[in-house]
């Protein structure tokens, strides 16, 4: 039914839409209540649905939250084992050094220590003292001899003055020998001194060390607790890690595109150039696989050395077999390193081929000319063959922090999402009981007319009402009065 | 559900490991060797090395000339299919083109032109070979002048050929009258195209960025 035949039931268009107007308004009066439960139901259901959809999101945000919580502990308490056993083992390394030096070191100060004592004991030593002449010079002084006395004491005075001479003699002699003694004793003070000096440093070591261990330990203990800086501190850690082996590795793949340009265009002469598996040409497939071997056997070196620890069945491998692994990966490493070099070679001779070979196809005479400093862009690019794949042996290193950080990562990246999906939904959800009530007033917006006549017929009666109460209620008290 | 997950996943793996068609080039290169074209020759062999250069390895490659009999395999002067290992194919270029310059050293004057057997030839060469791209190029003045008794009235299939005329050169007569030379690429384009190929004329042979 067209607008003009519905406006066609009067002659006139406009008393025919007048007349439409008001039925509508009217329908729409009577239809009022109606209409507003419709629309609060639905903005009501809308409302409640988006708030549980944002409580369940609340919930899984929380959950993923102490996943993640779990994670990260669990992995800075792994962290901190390591280190903290590292710190024991070096400790152990200490302690284990002097002790096994100790009983060596303890016979060399005991010996020393006993030469001194010799020693000391040698040099206490006194040299006799000369003949007491003194009583006897006395008693001939007293006698009255005449002149033999004289004669006797000259003779004592010689023997005193032998006896004096030779006594100075042996105290020079003893003093000269004291002194040796005391002079063969510096070495071994010296010794002593050095022994201790050692011994000293080392314990000053193994204090340092325990430090150390003591502040990893509260580190530890307060992972364990699951404290809250604990959680914080770990998360930022996880994060810096995340980013600085993401840039590491973005360099290791570089590196491993130069690596694989250096190779590619050689393959084809053993592969063929012109053979494809799917979109790929075989030659670059080739190339790239030999990359991701390389870089499987440097994962495998580290993965022997203990370096990292990305598969455990080789960690746990006993000592002879990590050997044998390590020995093997290294030869296919290195063997693969020469096979790259040869293949760095032959670009470069097949580079220069088709440069000649072009070159006389165009009649270009400069073209086919000898570059005289070519070795040295032959060399580079045999070298850079032979120590990329080496070089590419380390990516295990940051490819391990990146596995590790990228869970706690990925984790609060999923947090973060949740909880912004949350937010969303709750104010969606408020934002559709608020539409509600907007759609109520706007649908009450065209029946203004209707609503404002009810609104005073509500207030006639309400004061109709009222006056009648007031004169039933004042109607005693004038009978009263009158 | 796994199992058909599985299925899936071997399928998909089978396609993406499955040989690929075939991506190389054939190149069938016509050298009209009829009367005053002839002294063109040299400009032939340009054109004969820059497509060498193009090429790459399980490229096809024939350079025939265009006579007064050209629907036959006498008139091929060399041809080859490249290896697929690049030194070899190298190798393979280097000797073409010395046969190609012993061409043009004792190449004579014909006193007919053939265009269409030449192209008759050159689609058998090309549908023999199997290449995926199918390369026809002509360097003659696109006249034909037939001798007695060849019957060159036949329809000619050019589905997926690309045909490029080059160099056609004006003749003393498309100078008295240049539809002549116009009706004459005209003809040949409908030829071509009515045969489901693709037509194309290069005249600029400095300019032969867009070729190959």
């Amino acid at each position: 039914m067209s607008m003009t035949s519905l406006l066609a039931f009067t002659p006139w268009p406009a008393v025919s839409a007048g007349i439409l107007l008001i039925f509508l308004i009217v329908a729409m009066y009577l239809a009022r209540n109606t209409a507003h439960q419709a629309i609060q139901a639905a903005a009501g259901v809308l409302a409640r649905g988006l708030r549980l959809a944002s409580h369940s999101v609340t919930h899984a945000h929380q959950r993923l939250g102490a996943r993640n919580r779990e994670v990260l502990l669990a992995a800075g308490r792994e962290a901190k084992e390591r280190i903290v056993e590292r710190e024991f083992a070096r400790v152990g390394d200490t302690v284990r050094k002097d002790l096994a030096s100790y009983p060596d070191m303890h016979r060399r100060l005991s010996e020393a220590i006993v030469r001194i004592e010799e020693d000391q004991e040698k040099a206490v030593e006194v040299p006799p003292q000369a003949p007491g002449w003194g009583q006897a010079v006395k008693v001939i002084a007293n006698l009255d001899v005449g002149n033999a006395g004289t004669a006797i004491l000259s003779d004592i005075h010689k023997s005193m003055v032998k006896a004096h001479a030779r006594a100075m003699d042996d105290y020079r002699k003893a003093s000269s020998e004291r002194h040796a003694l005391l002079r063969r004793m510096m070495p071994d003070w010296r010794l002593i001194h050095e022994t201790l000096g050692r011994v000293d440093k080392s314990v000053e070591s193994v204090i340092e060390r325990s430090l150390a261990i003591d502040h990893r330990m509260e580190e530890y203990e307060a992972i364990v607790r699951g404290e809250d800086r604990a959680v914080s501190v770990l998360s930022s850690s996880s994060i810096v890690y995340f980013f600085v082996s993401a840039l590491v590795l973005a360099v290791a793949t570089a590196g491993a595109a130069v690596n694989f340009t250096l190779i590619a265009r050689p393959m084809a002469e053993m592969v063929g150039g012109t053979n494809f598996v799917g979109a790929f040409r075989t030659a670059d497939i080739a190339a790239l696989v030999i990359i991701m071997v390389e870089i499987s056997m440097g994962l495998f070196l580290m993965e022997s050395l203990r370096i990292t620890s990305l598969f455990p069945v080789i960690g746990a491998l006993s000592d002879k077999m990590r050997v044998r692994m390590m020995i093997i990966t290294f030869a296919i490493l290195l063997l693969m390193a020469s096979v790259e070099a040869g293949l760095a070679y032959m670009r470069e001779v097949l580079l220069q081929d088709e440069l000649a070979t072009s070159a006389l196809l165009r009649g270009d005479g400069a073209g086919s000319m000898v570059n005289g400093y070519l070795w040295i862009t032959t060399a580079a690019q045999m070298g850079m063959g032979f120590i990329l794949p080496f070089a590419l042996v380390f990516v295990a290193i940051p490819l391990e922090t990146f596995v590790h950080s990228l869970r706690t990562v990925v984790g609060l990246t999923g947090i973060a999402i949740l909880r912004v999906l949350a937010l969303i939904l709750r104010v969606l959800g408020n934002g559709c009981r608020h539409l509600g009530a907007l759609a109520q007033r706007v649908y009450d917006l065209p029946l203004c007319v209707p609503l404002w006549i009810e609104t005073r017929a509500a207030a006639a009666t309400k004061q109709g009402t009222w006056n009648t109460r007031v004169s039933r209620e004042t109607k005693p008290l004038q009978e009263a009065q009158s | 559900m796994k199992c058909r997950l599985l299925l899936l996943g071997a399928a998909l793996a089978m396609q993406a490991c499955a040989p690929s068609g075939p991506k190389n080039t054939g190149v069938y290169l016509l050298v009209d060797t009829s009367g005053s074209y002839n002294r063109q020759v040299n400009k032939a062999e340009q054109i004969i090395l820059y497509a060498l250069t193009r090429l790459q390895p399980a490229d096809s490659i024939a350079v025939a000339r265009i006579d007064t009999a050209s629907f036959t395999e006498k008139n091929i002067i060399a041809k080859a299919t490249f290896d697929d290992r690049p030194s070899t194919a190298n190798k393979q270029k280097r000797a073409f083109a010395g046969l190609v310059d012993k061409f043009v050293e004792v190449s004579a004057p014909a006193p007919y032109t053939d265009i269409t057997g030449g192209l008759l030839q050159a689609i058998e060469f090309l549908n023999e070979k199997h290449t995926a791209r199918r390369e026809i190029l002509i360097f003659s003045d696109m006249k034909e002048d037939l001798a007695k008794g060849y019957v060159r009235d036949i329809p000619l299939d050019f589905t997926g050929f690309d045909v490029i005329a080059l160099n056609v050169t004006k003749l003393r007569s498309d100078n008295f009258d240049p539809r002549q030379y116009l009706a004459r690429l005209d003809e040949w384009r409908a030829r071509v195209e009515k045969g489901g190929g693709h037509w194309r004329v290069i005249n600029d042979l400095d300019r032969l960025d867009g070729l190959l």
